[in-house]
């Protein structure tokens, strides 16, 4: 499976287990998302299980709060991550507060599952990575795949999960892995090991890192479409880099990180968000903060600039191969 | 000459922004005769399978039962009980009094704010009177009414005022913001507007799972204006939703009067028919016609016949909240001026002329209402005050918000207890 088939496998199998999952957004349900997730949902589980929702963010998010009051599973589609802000009251005062302010009497278990990231051309409304802006809120899980069978055993999980989580999703990534090379062909999943993707029941589990490749010499901490361009950089620069994707921004598997960088000695954070106040800054702080005595080097950062995602310089924007080797020479010269 | 060219608009008139006032501000004596305010039982009453369309006329007009002399006349006369009136009068009453019991605990420093709703008791009581118990309330914070007629107990609503150990959200929300779901009252947020959406989506899910219950929303004129307020209008149309959407117009937003939320062209309830929605502009003062229009609404949206927009006409009689002094933007007497009377004397005249009340039977209630509100106090203060509060327990400010604790939480709370002296 590619990573859209993935997801829309974890929606079928969620379904079919719970008749309390529901799935609406814009576009979700005759036609199936605009990028495919939900296919097929409406036609096997009927239009009030999979539905088309008013281009309203506001409203899609409020009306699954008030299901999930109700005792239902909302999983709702954001169209793109950049288009999330008009629900962004709901999210951060309604949906992340809720279990606190009412000391657990009402819970809001949904998933607000949402393609982002840049890579495509996608311009100033069609690339953002805002997932600091929901790391940021207490009361969030958040949640970013990487590889078709995480992403499915990730949503499986954040369906189940009691909390409210935010899944972005790589659209980058969506049809195969990228590793920064935009001037080379795009290599499908198929061939790859993580599109072996089970169709029954399972799940990654959430707030659990995964170390992607044993290394001795430096920690590289990153997630989504960065976790393929990262690794690509390591190999090109032959360095032992140990690679964890995070798969889990909050809540963030510090146990991994830590024993990694107290291992390498060397740290490098790797976002495509904007750099400053960052999650990557969150991820430097901790380093610094428990590794302190263990660290070779500073602790560096590679992101994308502190601007809005500009079209024409797609690739002078993403951090790609070249930003990677200056930065892994950086961290490795110190 | 082109378009463009400034001097083609030399002769235009000067455009004007338009900055609507109230009629009245401090100093000037409130004349409200140029309201409308139809004689009671004028108001013509559709089926409730009526198309939206035939609403219309009732959104600029006003539904009225109890007439000057405190009869029920018209078609909207919901023929109540006795009883039923009894007991929508001592919750008006137990309401009040309550108000005014917290209002000046407020002043007397046992806790930080509070925000009565003196005026506006007959709408979130007889709403109650009027709906399911099962039904689900996403109320603002001014429907207290909906808790006390619903049997909510007293103490707890104090306790939750005093953020004590009574409080069964423990200290985390500002006093007033009441959650029970025993009791149909869903968590309220301080962020206006939310819940307007969220009772729309209750009501979705309603209609998913094929039930019966019905979801009622609540905002104020001075909400109207958030987003959240088209996006509940255009969901709850949309799917036909099984929702009552009440809009309380008491004709001030803090300050700010109604013709800043938009009501100087167009009433409230108008909004409704644009949607598709019908629509009812009620009395709200007049417990008589918000116990009918809710029954109305009610019908109409269990049998499928789709959601309704309820504009409460009514006057907020005090200030917005502890934190408010109303003398600095509108005229002390205002509320006394104001064309629709107030609700628990209207409600007790009406009792009265049905030879089911008098003045002797009025005063025990009150005297009754007052001393059960003042047991209560004594009881919820016995679990404390805030002041008291904030020194034990502290470790419970970091449950709930997540289901399990995180590391990190796990980490703050051990370094805010070493803070506090409690390690």
């Amino acid at each position: 499976m590619n990573m859209i088939q993935a997801i829309n496998s974890a929606h079928k199998v969620m379904m079919a287990r719970d008749p309390d999952v529901v799935v609406f957004g814009e576009d979700v349900g005759y036609f199936g998302g605009v990028f495919r997730a939900t296919e097929g949902l409406q036609r096997e589980f009927g239009k009030t299980r999979c539905f088309d929702a008013p281009i309203s963010e506001g409203g899609i998010v409020g009306t699954a709060v008030g299901m999930a009051a109700y005792g239902l599973k909302p999983v709702i589609e954001i169209q793109f991550a950049d288009y999330i802000y008009p629900g962004y009251d709901q999210i951060v005062s309604e949906v992340a507060r809720m279990r606190y302010r009412t000391a657990a009497e009402w819970t809001m278990p949904m998933v607000i599952r949402t393609p982002y990231g840049g890579g495509i051309f996608g311009g100033q409304t069609h690339s953002q990575s805002p997932e600091a802006l929901f790391t940021h809120v207490a009361g969030l899980k958040v949640v970013v795949p990487s590889t078709p069978y995480d992403a499915k055993g990730l949503l499986i999980a954040a369906i189940e999960d009691p909390d409210p989580v935010v899944f972005f999703e790589p659209k980058r990534i969506y049809n195969g892995p990228f590793d920064g090379h935009h001037d080379r062909p795009v290599t499908p999943w198929a061939k790859r090991a993580e599109a072996e993707v089970p169709d029954g029941h399972y799940t990654v589990p959430l707030g659990k890192a995964q170390v992607v490749r044993q290394g001795a010499e430096l920690t590289v901490l990153t997630y989504g479409t960065m976790v393929h361009v990262a690794l690509a950089a390591v190999e090109e620069n032959g360095i032992d880099a140990e690679v964890i994707d995070l798969r889990t921004l909050v809540p963030l598997d510090m146990e991994t990180i830590e024993a990694s960088v107290k291992k390498t000695g060397r740290c490098l954070v790797v976002q495509e968000a904007t750099r400053t106040s960052g999650f990557a800054s969150e991820l430097v702080t901790l380093v610094q903060e428990r590794c302190f005595y263990h660290l070779e080097a500073p602790v560096e950062r590679v992101t994308g600039w502190d601007t809005p995602y500009p079209h024409a310089y797609e690739w002078a924007y993403f951090p790609g191969p070249k930003r990677l080797k200056f930065a892994l020479e950086k961290v490795m010269a110190d | 000459m082109s378009d463009a060219d400034p001097n083609s608009r030399r002769n235009a008139p000067a455009l004007a922004l338009h900055v609507p006032e109230p009629p009245y501000r401090p100093g000037d004596e409130p004349d409200f005769s140029s309201i409308v305010v139809p004689k009671a039982g004028e108001a013509p009453r559709p089926d409730t399978a009526a198309h939206p369309r035939e609403t219309f006329p009732l959104t600029d007009h006003l539904v009225r039962v109890l007439d000057d002399e405190g009869r029920a006349v018209g078609p909207w006369d919901p023929k109540v009980d006795p009883d039923t009136l009894r007991k929508m009068l001592r919750d008006m009453v137990t309401v009040r009094v309550f108000d005014d019991r917290m209002y000046r605990a407020q002043r007397q420093g046992k806790t930080s704010f509070y925000m009565k709703c003196t005026g506006e008791e007959a709408i979130a009581v007889a709403t109650a009177a009027a709906m399911h118990r099962d039904d689900m309330h996403f109320p603002t914070y001014r429907q207290q009414g909906l808790l006390v007629s619903r049997g909510y107990p007293l103490v707890k609503m104090m306790c939750q005022i005093y953020s004590n150990p009574g409080d069964h959200m423990k200290g985390r929300q500002l006093p007033i913001m009441y959650s029970d779901k025993e009791h149909g009252f869903f968590s309220i947020s301080g962020n206006l507007g939310t819940q307007y959406p969220q009772a729309v989506g209750w009501a979705m899910a309603s209609a998913i799972k094929e039930d019966s219950r019905i979801a009622m929303g609540w905002i104020g004129d001075g909400a109207t204006a958030e987003g959240d307020f088209h996006s509940a209008m255009t969901f709850a149309t949309v799917y036909n939703a099984p929702v009552i959407l009440a809009v309380v117009n008491n004709q001030w937003a803090i300050s700010s009067f109604s013709g800043i939320a938009g009501a100087e062209r167009a009433t409230f309830a108008a909004r409704a028919v644009g949607y598709g929605m019908a629509g009812l502009r009620v009395d709200g003062n007049d417990a008589l016609a918000v116990y009918a229009a809710v029954q109305w609404a009610s019908e109409r949206a269990r049998s499928n016949n789709g959601p309704t927009l309820i504009e409460f006409f009514t006057y907020r009689a005090e200030g917005h909240s502890t934190s408010d002094d109303p003398t600095g933007y509108r005229p002390a007497g205002e509320a006394q001026a104001w064309p629709l009377g107030d609700p628990i004397a209207r409600l007790k005249q009406h009792l009265v002329a049905l030879g089911e009340w008098d003045d002797e039977r009025h005063d025990a209630l009150v005297k009754e209402a007052d001393a059960e509100v003042r047991a209560a106090q004594k009881e919820a203060e016995k679990l404390g005050i805030l002041p008291e509060q904030g020194r034990s327990n502290i470790e419970s400010m970091f449950d709930d918000v997540y289901a399990e604790l995180p590391w990190n939480l796990q980490e703050q709370r051990a370094a805010c207890l070493k803070e506090a002296g409690h390690d």
